[in-house]
């Protein structure tokens, strides 16, 4: 523009030079050249004027692009939706399909267990969807419902919690429906186990998990190593039991956990826990002495000593092609009360344990195949007056499975699994399990 | 009961012997922030790096170690864009450290801080590992590192007021070292402009902004997932209508779609270190640019 028509002149300027030397008279030449000289002066000015404004707007220019990036960078950091503040919502969506040597009359022998417990029922079963809604309340809590939607159309809430998040020197504080923090399984969701199922003793003591309603109060020490103490106090909803109606409470348990690294290939957990718990018409399966079906109804106190450990192994600490993890519980319980059934109410005292061990091989990206061994031990049992109504066997269920799993990405994964089942004395349960787990919505960060 | 109370005394103590010492606790999730944290901070802080390079830091374990670190963190540095979703929101819910959430000062995301490439325009899980906020490895260029830099010094700064003038003076330093190192670097780059490469993850868009290399095939299909053998034979039939000068990998990827690719097509395949740590060479923030920018000139010769 400015530039341009400096330029023409410029050019213009050039072809009148030499028109003027043609001139003979050198007055007249002079003041041409004074003239020219004057003509020169003034554009090398303006020139100079325009070439300053051209600096300042280029100078100008660079800092507004400048100002749109910085303005880009920080609009691409700004929730652009009006949802934007809506909490993390997660699906768990999981079905099986089950073939079974035996019926699916399930019980354990010799153990009063209660909950939900057993392999299933055969054939295509829709496993149990979760959906789970998370998501910090204020700065200072966070809270969270997990909704387990089972295959008969009911509907459960598994988790419903809010916790703390600004109480200083590493404690926090829950309340609500929570899985219990004993052991090492029992605060896992189902979609993050590494069989379909959970172990026996898991099972014969827990009723298969134990969540409750109450308080949880944690403390993390600021320790190199990880030490993490915690009590819970709650109702004692212990095996589909409604806990207890009373001031207070009908649950309480401590637990310490550990754990740290063994280099950078491998790292591992460990605690102890212990739980008191006071169920009332705690329902289990069983069979009488004649092998006729009973159930039994149990009121009592039953104290439960956990022991965990997991440790994990991968090279470099990078498990995308390679690991292997290796985990093992034993718990032991000790009960006392009255257990009712056909026969009347009875003295009931007994002391159990049963422990698993299993390990999981990733072998390849994706793939990953594990082995488990569970055990539990009849233990002492005193059935009272119901002595010789319920035989008082010495039988030891045993169950192997070996498991396959597919896991495409982190949020889909395809598993076979079989086991040998000797949870009843009278018959081997041979179980294929074929089973999907996917996740859908916000990217779940799993536990340790 | 006996042991609960020893070894809570025992906390105790080891936690009044730490508030002795008084230097800032930066938690790094990655190598790259953990290094400059140490540059910017010197002797004024204790830096911890939760990852390594040979790591695939989109999947870590939330293991007790990390929760125990993030526990006594005065700031936590990350890269954000939700590279660490899938382990760093369990290690903030359960290390009760009310300085590091997020939010706080303690709270460092270093993708604020840089202009964002491969921002996606549809978000679905069909198209793999997609990062809303953009591609978060923002590593591989030195000026974002710079404009990291310049972020974190002030954080740094702001957490530890008494020492802001320390902080200040260390920034001047560090960020007159890199501006001469990047001249150098971009110097010794220039033959490199405009070569066409293959990437084996989408870990490289900064990389290639910077010093003006061409993508023109990835060899996972997706961000995320696993190169196939069918992917990896269009990636060889496309090279041989629009060929690659070499195939590019991250220290922590396995070597062996890159190493297939490189036989079959006959380019190098080269490893960069990634981050600090992922070779040799690759000790701090400057050899870790000397090595990349070296090991490229190499494989272009």
């Amino acid at each position: 523009m400015f530039n341009q028509k400096v330029l023409v002149r410029a050019i213009a300027l050039t072809f009148l030079l030499p028109a003027a030397a043609k001139a003979n008279d050198s007055n007249e030449l002079e003041a041409l050249r004074a003239e020219i000289q004057q003509m020169k002066q003034s554009y090398e000015s303006r020139i100079q004027t325009l070439e300053s404004r051209l600096q300042t707007t280029e100078t100008v220019a660079g800092e507004a692009g400048k100002k749109a990036e910085e303005a880009s960078v920080q609009a691409s950091a700004r929730p652009t939706a009006s949802n934007a503040l809506n909490p993390d919502i997660s699906l768990i969506l999981s079905g099986t399909y089950a073939n079974r040597s035996q019926d699916s009359k399930y019980h354990i022998t010799g153990f009063q267990a209660g909950g939900e417990i057993g392999p299933g029922t055969k054939g295509f079963n829709l496993g149990e969807s979760e959906l789970g809604v998370y998501a910090s309340v204020d700065p200072n809590f966070y809270g969270g419902l997990n909704l387990a939607l089972a295959p008969d159309n009911t509907i459960g809430v598994e988790e419903a919690f809010i916790q703390t998040t600004t109480l200083p020197y590493g404690v926090t504080l829950k309340a609500g429906r929570f899985f219990s923090s004993i052991g090492y399984l029992n605060d896992q969701h189902a979609h993050t186990w590494d069989f379909v199922d959970n172990p026996l003793a898991y099972q014969a003591f827990l009723g298969t998990q134990f969540g409750d309603d109450g308080i949880q109060l944690k403390w993390l020490a600021p320790t190199d190593m990880f030490l993490e103490l915690g009590a819970e106090y709650g109702r004692g909803r212990i095996a589909d039991t409604e806990g207890r109606d009373k001031n207070g409470g009908g649950a309480g348990s401590i637990f310490a956990h550990v754990g740290g690294d063994l280099g950078i290939n491998s790292s591992w957990r460990a605690g102890l826990s212990y739980l008191e718990v006071s169920p009332k018409d705690r329902q289990s399966d069983d069979l009488d002495a004649s092998a006729a079906e009973v159930t039994n109804s149990f009121t009592g106190n039953s104290k439960v000593w956990l022991a965990d450990f997991v440790w994990k192994w991968a090279p470099n600490g990078n498990a995308t092609n390679t690991s292997f993890k290796l985990q093992g519980e034993y718990l032991h319980r000790k009960e006392s009360g009255d257990l009712t059934n056909d026969s009347g109410i009875n003295n009931y005292n007994a002391s159990q344990d049963g422990w698993y061990l299993q390990g999981v091989y990733k072998f390849l990206p994706y793939w990953r195949a594990g082995l488990r061994y569970d055990q539990l031990n009849s233990g002492s049992v005193n059935y009272g007056d119901n002595a010789a109504n319920l035989a008082n066997s010495s039988y030891d269920p045993k169950r192997v499975s070996a498991m396959l799993d597919f896991s495409p990405s982190e949020f889909s994964r395809i598993r076979l699994q079989v086991s040998s089942d000797k949870s009843r004395q009278e018959a081997t349960d041979n179980q294929i399990f074929i089973q999907y787990q996917m996740s859908l919505g916000a990217h779940g960060a799993h536990k340790y | 009961m006996k042991y609960i109370f020893k070894a809570l005394s025992l906390a105790v103590l080891l936690a009044t012997a730490q508030s002795a010492q008084a230097a800032l606790n930066v938690f790094a999730c990655e190598p790259e922030w953990g290094a400059l944290a140490q540059e910017l901070g010197g002797d004024k802080v204790t830096v911890f790096t939760a990852t390594n390079a040979l790591q695939d830091v989109h999947h870590i374990e939330a293991k007790p170690s990390l929760v125990a670190q993030l526990r006594k963190a005065d700031l936590l540095v990350c890269t954000g864009s939700e590279l660490e979703i899938g382990w760093l929101p369990v290690l903030l819910r359960q290390a009760g450290n009310t300085n590091v959430l997020a939010g706080k000062a303690g709270n460092f995301e270093a993708a604020h801080y840089v202009r964002m490439l491969e921002i996606p325009s549809r978000l679905d899980r069909a198209d793999g590992d997609v990062h809303p906020g953009g591609n978060p490895h923002i590593q591989t260029d030195p000026r974002n590192i710079s404009k990291v830099g310049d972020a974190l010094s002030q954080r740094l700064a702001e957490i530890d007021a008494p020492n802001a003038l320390f902080y200040q003076a260390k920034h001047k330093d560090f960020a007159q070292r890199w501006q001469d190192a990047s001249k150098r670097w971009e110097a010794q780059a220039a033959p490199l402009k405009g070569m066409a490469i293959v990437v084996q993850h989408k870990g490289f868009p900064y990389l290639e902004d910077w010093l003006g290399l061409r993508e023109v095939a990835t060899l996972e299909p997706k961000p995320g997932v696993e190169p196939t053998s069918s992917h990896l034979n269009e990636v060889l039939t496309q090279l041989e209508r629009q060929p690659a000068k070499m195939v590019i990998r991250a220290a922590y990827n396995s070597e062996r779609p890159s190493q297939w690719l490189s036989e079959k097509a006959k380019i190098p395949a080269v490893a960069l270190p990634f981050t600090v740590g992922g070779s040799d060479r690759a000790k701090d923030l400057f050899s870790l640019f000397n090595d990349t920018v070296q090991r490229l000139l190499d494989a272009a010769k």
